[in-house]
């Protein structure tokens, strides 16, 4: 398949990893930013295939993994009420909350739908006047565009049933956390390509200048991977740190500008509360003023609903790279797809998951 | 719905423990969980011994015959390359003919919504009689029942079909031993994608069409040249093959190493389960089955199913080992190994 197909040479893999074995004098640490570098990276067994003492810190780049649990809770309070038609990406359902999670309510009768696209829960809106439609508005830059442009949508129609429950959060600001923390490993960073995309890479450029770290715009094919680590490898190895962008194909340095504008029109950045990490300070998008009518946490009153973790899951230190999910001692044994503790467990995006999808064990 | 979640007794996060989820109707893990669990237990010693296949296989009066049931809920009831009718034709017949079944008969079931449309019934019900008798079964008894508007998604059909054992055909989920060759009758995940595609909207149906087709005559050419080598053979329906790898791994105790380059994914399909995140081997098929040969026999069972149209596609996909009993793994193109697990609760909901 074009575009796929070239990108997934068997030959041109094995050169690659011959040239990074070659290149890689010294045991580095890299952090891919994105869940979906880590699905790759995991189902090919690409990290398993690095030169010796080389390792993959697997990043906060799951936004089903950092969507606080206490908005998953404002979610099944919301799902719950008979009023409403809750709509998301199909796997945010799985996901635990507190006490339940919006599978199981709605095999209890609520009213939980799988859309594909956040205008499809607007179209729902528009046929149901009578039912509240909400949109679980997870994710990072990369799902902000086309969930501002369906709130700009239904300000258009005026529909006064449809509302997001938001919970955006922003790559740049979670990478300073990371490098700020007094135990960080990471050397250097693949940043994600789609959020880029979006985005441009200007924003990457003071953190690679100020952490002396190098950062490679990296696409989500094995190839593609493993040119991102041989780029951010060749600079570390010449004392170098850009960036560099090894997703030409998709990226250019100012992004996609029109999505940025329809970014800007609808949200706000504020800060934000990742799950496992804790309050990152204007990490995330909320509702601008302007479209606060939009704001599912104030249409159902859920501002003030708080929750705590799971005392056994170690996801936090999992989502910063600290620790990898076989040294959680729930892994595996309590905690598993089917009975996930935590978010990492849950979305074949996250690392656990995607740690036991590849049948690795403790 | 009022309840205040705080009141909800069970401890959590946990699974759903009390009410039946649409992952539950899978093919995937919480479905065998299903069967195991509650369904099984439940029947006590009616129930079947030995492992759970996709037919049943019993002697009456010195013939063995092969029987199966399934239901079929699959939405929108027409999609491209097929409709409801053909499915419920084409899925009891594989289901017979993957345990070696040459079908002779099927019963047919609807249960009807009220207010369902006359004319769509007819073209079922056309569908159903096109089928069979280009499979050369015959429907031989049948029901119907209409149930009030909302107790039904507007049609659901059932068909039990019947069979005759051929003669040398020895089939079980339990028989394949390590060296056993891995064959797969042609490409993956169009039926799956097709119906997710046409129900959702998505703009794929006018690429992919769904690949359902009755297997008895591959199975019959399979079993003329190989006989009693052919040792397991299954239609990779729900849960997609991983599933059924999965199920003959655990059933027969053995490891299975396939080679993910050589499983054909059709271009569409790919594209779609690119996409929306899915893995093409947990993509539901209709139309292709996957076999367990002893190795001696595997090159003249795969020229037999390359000889027939159903087959013309077949390739070698990889084999049963004495490692890791009872577990899957897949070779990736850079050269490592997965596993490659059964899909757990749901990916696309009632997709047959």
């Amino acid at each position: 398949m074009k575009y796929l197909d070239e990108y997934r040479d068997p030959v041109l893999a094995r050169r690659l990893l011959a040239e990074l074995r070659a290149t890689a004098t010294r045991p580095w640490a890299l952090m891919e930013v994105c869940g979906g570098q880590t699905h790759t990276l995991v189902r090919q067994g690409i990290d398993e295939l690095l030169p010796a003492g080389m390792r993959m810190i697997h990043g906060p780049g799951c936004p089903v993994c950092v969507t606080p649990l206490e908005l998953l809770d404002k979610a099944l309070r919301i799902a719950e009420r008979p009023d409403v038609i809750f709509t998301s990406f199909g796997d945010m359902l799985r996901v635990p909350g507190s006490r339940t999670d919006l599978l199981a309510l709605k095999a209890r009768g609520a009213d939980v739908r799988v859309v594909y696209s956040p205008i499809d829960a607007v179209r729902l809106a528009q046929r149901e006047p009578d039912r509240q439609v909400v949109f679980f508005a997870v994710g990072f830059e990369t799902t902000a565009p086309a969930n501002a442009m369906a709130v700009l949508r239904a300000a258009d129609l005026g529909l006064t049933n449809f509302s997001i429950l938001v919970s955006h959060v922003l790559v740049p600001p979670a990478i300073t956390a990371i490098l700020d923390a007094p135990d960080c490993e990471v050397q250097g960073f693949l940043a994600a390509g789609h959020v880029c995309a979006v985005m441009g890479w200007t924003e990457y450029e003071p953190i690679a200048a100020r952490y002396r770290v190098p950062i490679v715009v990296t696409g989500f094919e094995p190839l593609d991977l493993l040119e991102g680590i041989l780029l951010a490898v060749r600079q570390l190895e010449a004392g170098h740190a850009t960036v560099e962008n090894q997703y030409a194909r998709a990226v250019r340095r100012s992004g996609n500008t029109e999505a940025q504008d329809a970014i800007r029109r609808v949200f706000r950045v504020t800060d934000r509360a990742w799950r496992g990490i804790g309050t990152i300070p204007t990490s995330g998008l909320g509702l601008a003023d302007e479209y606060a009518e939009f704001d599912a946490e104030r249409r159902f009153d859920v501002l003030d609903i708080r929750a705590a973790e799971h005392p056994d899951c170690i996801a936090g230190r999992i989502l910063t790279g600290s620790a990898v999910p076989t040294d959680c001692a729930a892994y595996g044994a309590a905690c598993t797809p089917r009975t996930p503790l935590g978010a990492p467990m849950v979305s074949t995006e996250g690392t656990c998951a995607a740690f036991f999808s590849a049948g690795r064990t403790r | 719905m009022t309840a205040d979640p705080a009141q909800l007794s069970c401890p959590a996060p946990r699974v759903e423990t009390e009410r039946i989820l649409l992952g539950h109707g899978s093919g995937g893990q919480l479905s065998a969980a299903l069967v195991r669990e509650v369904i099984v237990p439940a029947l006590g010693e009616s129930a079947p011994s030995g492992p759970l296949e996709d037919a049943a296989v019993f002697e009456v009066g010195g013939v063995d015959l092969v029987m199966s049931t399934d239901s079929f809920v699959v939405s929108p009831l027409f999609f491209p390359g097929g409709d409801i009718g053909k499915l419920a034709v084409h899925g009891t017949i594989n289901d017979v003919a993957v345990m070696g079944g040459e079908p002779l008969a099927l019963s047919l079931a609807f249960v009807i919504e009220e207010g369902f449309p006359l004319d769509d019934l007819r073209r079922v019900a056309a569908s159903v009689g096109t089928a069979a008798r280009a499979a050369g079964v015959s429907v031989v008894t049948g029901d119907s029942k209409v149930v009030g508007r909302g107790a039904a998604d507007g049609l659901f059909v059932t068909t039990t079909g019947v069979g005759r054992r051929l003669a040398t055909a020895r089939f079980s989920a339990a028989a394949p031993v390590a060296g056993d060759v891995v064959l797969l009758s042609g490409p993956i995940g169009a039926h799956g994608v097709t119906v997710l595609s046409a129900r959702e909207g998505l703009g794929f149906e006018g690429d992919v069409a769904s690949d359902t087709r009755p297997l008895h005559r591959l199975v019959k050419v399979m079993v003329d040249a190989g006989g009693p080598a052919v040792h397991a053979v299954r239609d990779p329906t729900r849960g997609g093959l991983a599933s059924a790898l999965n199920e003959i791994a655990a059933a027969a105790d053995v490891g299975v190493v396939v080679d993910e380059q050589a499983v054909p994914v059709p271009a569409p399909v790919a594209a779609a389960c690119e996409m929306l995140g899915l893995d093409p081997f947990h993509v539901a098929n209709e139309g292709c089955l996957v076999a367990f040969v002893a190795p001696a026999a595997a090159d003249a069972v795969l020229a037999a199913m390359r000889s027939v149209p159903e087959g013309s596609a077949a390739v070698r996909i990889g084999e049963a080992v004495v490692d890791h009993p009872g577990r899957v793994t897949a070779r990736t193109l850079v050269g490592a190994q997965r596993i490659v697990d059964m899909l757990i609760g749901e990916q696309l909901p009632r997709i047959c």
